[in-house]
């Protein structure tokens, strides 16, 4: 199977039905994104297919073959940039194992509301458990980003 | 942002792995009976008057309309439901503005083009998994006034009959209640024979049951 993950393609020798998480961390070694539950209940595997975010654990490759991928590693934009910078300036991380995934969400969420209301970034990221409870910080770096956004 | 039970649905996972075969089993077992269960239009051929037999045509179609395979994704709030017990839908997603999910959280984030079975009970799927739009919602209503609902243009898409007719008859999203993977119990009958029975309630008049 072939799949084209950050910009550049690979040839995965696996079954078609093999979840996209497993190409990219076991066989591209790209461990950004993580594996929470493997069954679309976290949301730590989150990465982008054609610019929507997926859970790349019940992704079967054959569906992510022919689309372009991004994970957390290959990720850049204003949008990308302007969560980076607010992610970064409170801290939001504890023990960090869910984050790639929340950026990922946060990411996909201001590139289609770049003001979202706090109703917008509660629906958006209902499905990005994470066990450290940052989520009042997440809620907040989610709104500094998207304030940098618009001045 | 609520946590769902994790912990349980990795339980439930493996506790499935663990009753594979027995589950895998019983859903087959399921699938027959449920066939033989959703009686086509010569069954009601015997009553002659044709607004009863009408009216008892559109009960029978009932058994799949009212079924919580499809009642789940009718509902009247903003939140999808899930399983046999109609339980309100892990993660606590949201219809969104098109009925296919909120900004960065929409039905495809997880509902691949097609069942998914490789994780505990899967992921279903369909290519154009979504929420029936409010003012189709089904949940906690009657049968009659479901049936009314579904005649009413204003509420039901602009559909006339014929684009009914053929909706049920045809859609592949109506199709996946037949075809819901893992061990989901289908609804009853086949979708062929669903059309059947509702073209035929068409054509005798469309009579809704009385309550
Ligand atoms: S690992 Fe994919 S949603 Fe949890
Ligand atoms: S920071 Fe630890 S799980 Fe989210």
């Amino acid at each position: 199977m072939k799949i084209t993950v950050n910009g550049s393609s690979h040839e995965i020798d696996a079954p078609d039905d093999m979840p996209l998480l497993w190409a990219i961390r076991d066989r591209l070694k790209l461990t950004g994104t993580k594996y929470g539950c493997g069954v679309a209940q976290c949301g730590a595997c989150t990465v982008m297919v054609d610019g929507q975010p997926k859970r790349s654990c019940v992704t079967p490759l054959k569906f992510a073959a022919g689309h372009d991928i991004t994970t957390i590693e290959g990720m850049d934009g204003a949008e990308f940039e302007a969560i980076q910078t607010a992610w970064r300036a409170i801290d939001v991380p504890q023990c960090g194992f869910c984050q790639s995934g929340q950026v990922m969400t946060a990411t996909a969420l201001l590139k289609e509301k770049p003001a979202p209301s706090d109703t917008d970034i509660d629906n958006a990221l209902a499905g990005n458990i994470c066990r450290c409870a940052t989520y009042v910080r997440i809620r907040q770096a989610v709104r500094d980003a998207a304030d940098t956004l618009e001045a | 942002m609520r946590m769902p039970a994790v912990v349980n649905i990795v339980r439930t996972a493996s506790l499935a792995a663990v009753l594979g075969v027995a589950l895998l089993g019983n859903a087959q077992a399921t699938e027959i009976d449920a066939d033989q269960q959703l009686k086509g239009p010569e069954a009601f051929e015997h009553i002659e008057d044709e607004t009863e037999r009408s009216r008892a045509m559109f009960k029978e179609a009932g058994k799949v309309i009212q079924h919580p395979r499809c009642v789940n994704c009718h509902p009247v709030s903003d939140t999808p439901r899930q399983g046999m017990d109609m339980r309100p839908h892990e993660p606590p997603v949201v219809r969104g503005p098109d009925n296919h999910g909120a900004p960065g959280m929409v039905c495809s984030t997880c509902h691949q083009p097609e069942n998914v079975d490789s994780a505990g009970n899967g992921v279903p799927g369909n290519p154009n998994w979504h929420l029936a739009p409010r003012s189709m919602a089904w949940y906690g209503k009657s049968l009659a006034e479901i049936c009314t609902q579904i005649k009413d243009q204003d509420r039901n898409g602009g559909m006339d009959m014929d684009e009914l007719i053929h909706h049920m008859a045809e859609d592949s999203l109506v199709g996946w209640g037949w075809n819901p993977g893992g061990d989901r119990t289908p609804v009853p009958g086949t979708q062929e024979k669903f059309g059947e029975l509702f073209a035929a309630w068409a054509h005798s008049g469309a009579h809704c049951p009385a309550e």
